[in-house]
């Protein structure tokens, strides 16, 4: 028996088309977030509603990722952006040659911000670059305050936090979901995250995520 | 869930490896950081289960996670990260960063003559 010395990333494959997609974005000095939740936190959501309210401002388009079905990007086109739907037939995650590929079809020149809305799951994108400028993890109250704590790499990893669906901390509704407790746990894990709470569905809190994504699209277009 | 995609990746380079050796791989040591998420016993049997009938059949997997380092704003130490209770076991300062998680790398493989 013997011993050979590897020492080779095993995600390489992947890495090379993130790398690829990251030069293509700065080429074209355009802004791409990836969002990463659990399924049912809002992504969608919020991807509509900041298309609508943003739409005298910027254009935006979406990569959508499902394991099944065309629903979320139906709904984005509906606000007439372009999106396109990756589906994963099963795997949990988006890779780096589907956006490679998906980056290839949209209509790159007339857009300021490509939003990958990725497969809804906690665990696995987290671990796959796509080559994205940054990443965006949603959390809605309903999921609980101790998901940073519970599933720390994808908030130690993201760029913005987006607190969703606060409208559901009303009194009445007695929902136990300690807010700050969850933004003391985000920023111990990651001391830059930005963290904004809003509420997609009330409007609540949006316009700091939008001045957010504005500076953003800004400071790429000027680099 | 995903560690099929990276068994698949590993079968790869662990082929590749043993055609070149001409020996029949018993062992690849893989190591990652803790923010990595890849459990060592779903990419065993998600080895099992793509080798079966190719030269590699019967490779052991084994998974090094190595601790999230992070580094202190107030003593300046480097330290492994605990998420239970995030704080610098130095001086006891919250004021820190986390260094970048360690990737998933093929270390080595243990290979048998044939």
């Amino acid at each position: 028996m013997y011993k050979v010395n590897i020492g080779r990333k095993i995600l390489s494959a992947n890495e090379e088309y993130a790398n690829e997609n990251k030069r293509f974005l700065i080429e074209n000095k355009k802004l791409c977030l990836n969002m990463i939740s659990s399924p049912g936190s809002g992504k969608t959501t919020i991807l509509t509603r900041t298309i609508k309210e943003l739409k005298d401002k910027i254009q935006i388009g979406v990569i959508e990722g499902d394991i099944q079905t065309d629903l979320d990007a139906q709904r984005i086109k509906a606000t007439k952006a372009p999106a396109i739907q990756i589906n994963t037939k099963g795997a949990c995650h988006l890779s780096a040659a589907q956006i490679h590929k998906a980056l290839a079809n949209l209509p790159i020149e007339k857009l300021d911000l490509i939003f990958i809305e990725n497969v809804g799951n906690l665990v696995c994108p987290s671990a796959f670059e796509l080559g994205e400028n940054g990443k965006v993890v949603v959390l809605s109250v309903p999921e609980g305050d101790d998901k940073p704590v519970k599933y720390p790499a994808i908030f130690a990893k993201s760029k913005a936090l987006l607190i969703n669906k606060i409208d559901l901390l009303n009194p009445s509704r007695d929902i136990d979901f300690d807010i700050e407790k969850v933004k003391n746990d985000a920023r111990k894990l990651n001391k830059d995250i930005q963290i904004f709470s809003l509420s997609a569905k009330s409007g609540e809190g949006m316009d700091k995520w939008y001045d957010w994504l504005i500076k953003g699209i800004e400071k790429t277009r000027n680099s | 869930m995903h560690e099929t995609m990276v068994a698949q990746s590993l079968l790869a380079t662990i082929t590749t490896e043993a055609k070149k050796q001409k020996a029949r791989p018993i062992l690849a040591k893989i190591s990652c950081g803790m923010l990595n998420d890849v459990n060592e016993e779903i990419l065993s049997f998600a080895m099992e289960a793509i080798t079966k009938g190719t030269r590699c059949e019967g490779v052991k997997i084994e998974v090094e996670h190595k601790p999230i380092r992070g580094k202190c704003n107030k003593c300046k130490k480097e330290f492994a990260f605990e998420v239970a209770s995030p704080v610098c076991p130095e001086c006891g300062s919250n004021d820190f960063n986390l260094l970048p998680d360690e990737p998933l790398v093929l270390e080595e493989i243990e290979f048998e003559r044939e």
